[in-house]
């Protein structure tokens, strides 16, 4: 069982395919919507959570390619929310980058973006809701 | 060289007092020497902020003009439910407190845990009302069943913490042997060894700095999460007889205060709402208690630092939880754990932090000018905490 986080575009002319149903019916796939913006005869844009074996994805993204829907993974940014942080360095020893470290004179955590791969492990760990994931529908 | 509490409160009334916290005072012992830096400095401010999850908060809620008992009833505060076994109007919220069922503890592994007591604590100290809802079965001098109102401070007679158990002396550094992560109230522990964590300020931490409890007793005033408080009693599984080092300092969790204050004086930069993944919510709290350089013993005590204290590595996959398994995985010094890695079982382990050292030395400066500015005065404590050596024999 795979999970992917993608965003939808679809051209005007097939806003009103019931794409989600031929994901469900014919590929297998369990297709949770994040959130969408549909309108008939405009562009239209779609973020979900689509689950289902390796093979069963593969198929199904091909058929959205075939129809003319763009995909493109969802874009997540971590922010470090500093007025909430309390310098704890709870989230350090489980940051796989070093994107979040501490100073150790200063005791105060640094948020480097750069480094960050979007592993999610800091908001598991901070217990000050420190930490924050935008995810980007643009 | 002695000093007694009324020559220091005398000196901080003239504005003359001399005050170092615990971390600023390790250098002026080193370059003065304990006898001068005795002669010369009057107190040292300590502090810690940590998760401390024996919290709780007293309310008295004002009665309605129809009366209505809790006592015997049942009372919840934005759904979490309240101690409602007292008087009509008395409740107390404890910091781990969660309602059952509701979507925002979710209960799936490892499991969110968002809303609590703490959460309930952190809001009214924001100022913010929370949703009462109390039921009860209705007397003859208090017949109102039913009460549904939102209420804050402006709502209630009295709203203190009193927290049961807090400043814990040393603590367990928790690591996981086994080979699939756990979730636990020191966090989540990656398996075989993938990390460490400790829970104390250390060389900054109150009782670490009167390991003796000869000037930290019953009555004793202190900071707390932004107001003046007390220490209430000796704190729940306060233990004087743990095993020491030379220097006085526990080498296991020892001592505890009992703490109270009022929360209408509280603030949220010094108290917070904490949710550990896996575990439950609890509350963090600011700490700082004034230790009163009676003597050169004291601040010998005072003069401690990371490098001479340790605490146990304490395996929380089997050890911790069944009491089967290996008891004692070694001791650490707090400078060890601080330098973010410390060597257990011939492996580097990645150490982390729950007890925030900077707010810990934001409370000790925060105590230190409170102090200085003439608005904290220290006192004698009442009586003294179980096990406390008073006098000579504590270095003895």
């Amino acid at each position: 069982m795979k999970q992917m986080k993608l965003v939808f575009i679809f051209p005007e002319n097939i806003v009103e395919d019931p794409i989600t149903y031929h994901l469900i019916a014919d590929y297998g796939i369990r297709v949770n919507i994040l959130r969408a913006s549909i309108d008939p005869g405009k562009q239209g844009r779609m973020v979900v959570e689509l689950s289902g074996e390796e093979i069963q994805l593969s198929q199904g993204l091909n058929y959205l390619e075939r129809i003319g829907v763009l995909v493109s993974p969802l874009a997540q940014k971590i922010r470090h929310l500093e007025d909430r942080c309390t310098g704890c360095t709870a989230c350090v020893p489980h940051c796989p980058t070093q994107a979040l470290d501490v100073d150790r004179e200063s005791w105060e955590v640094s948020f480097d973006p750069e480094k960050c791969i979007v592993c999610l492990s800091c908001l598991e760990t901070c217990i000050y809701y420190a930490m924050s994931v935008e995810e980007q529908f643009a | 060289m002695a000093r007694t509490i009324e020559e220091i409160n005398a000196k901080i009334r003239s504005g003359k007092v001399v005050v170092f916290t615990a971390e600023e005072i390790i250098d002026v012992v080193q370059k003065k020497g304990i006898k001068q830096a005795a002669r010369e400095v009057d107190v040292v401010t300590t502090g810690t902020f940590s998760p401390m999850c024996s919290s709780g908060a007293f309310f008295n809620i004002k009665q309605p003009r129809e009366k209505m008992k809790l006592g015997g009833g049942f009372a919840t505060l934005n759904g979490v439910p309240a101690y409602a076994g007292l008087a009509a109007a008395d409740i107390y919220v404890g910091a781990t407190a969660i309602p059952d069922g509701d979507p925002r503890n979710s209960n799936g592994r490892p499991g969110k845990y968002r809303y609590g007591g703490a959460h309930v604590i952190e809001d009214l100290v924001a100022g913010k009302k929370v949703l009462l809802k109390g039921g009860a079965y209705g007397t003859d001098c208090y017949p109102l069943k039913t009460r549904e109102q939102m209420i804050g401070f402006d709502d209630m007679n009295d709203a203190f913490l009193f927290n049961p158990r807090n400043c814990y002396q040393n603590y367990n550094v928790a690591v996981n042997l086994s080979d699939k992560p756990i979730y636990t109230y020191m966090g989540k522990l990656k398996p075989k060894l993938g990390n460490a964590y400790y829970c104390s300020a250390g060389q900054l931490s109150p009782l670490f700095n009167d390991p003796y409890f000869r000037t930290i007793g019953i009555g004793t005033r202190v900071f707390f999460c932004g107001a003046e408080g007390f220490v209430a009693w000796p704190g729940t599984q306060h233990n004087p007889n743990a095993p020491r080092l030379p220097n006085g300092t526990p080498q296991t969790p020892a001592g505890t205060v009992a703490l109270i204050g009022d929360m209408r004086q509280m603030s949220t930069e010094w108290l917070r709402a904490v949710s550990f993944t896996g575990y439950g919510v609890t509350l963090s709290v600011a700490v700082g208690v004034p230790i009163p350089i009676i003597d050169e013993d004291m601040l010998h005590s005072v003069s401690v630092t990371d490098a001479q204290i340790k605490a146990p590595v304490v395996d929380y996959s089997k050890f911790y939880p069944t009491g089967q398994g290996e008891a004692k995985l070694g001791e650490v010094t707090y400078k060890e754990l601080k330098s973010g890695s410390i060597h257990i079982k011939d492996q580097d382990v990645p150490t982390g932090s729950f007890s925030s050292y900077a707010l810990a030395r934001k409370v000790a400066h925060h105590l230190k000018k409170l102090i200085k500015d003439g608005d904290f005065l220290l006192t004698q404590f009442q009586a003294p905490l179980p096990g406390a050596v008073l006098g000579k024999e504590a270095t003895e």
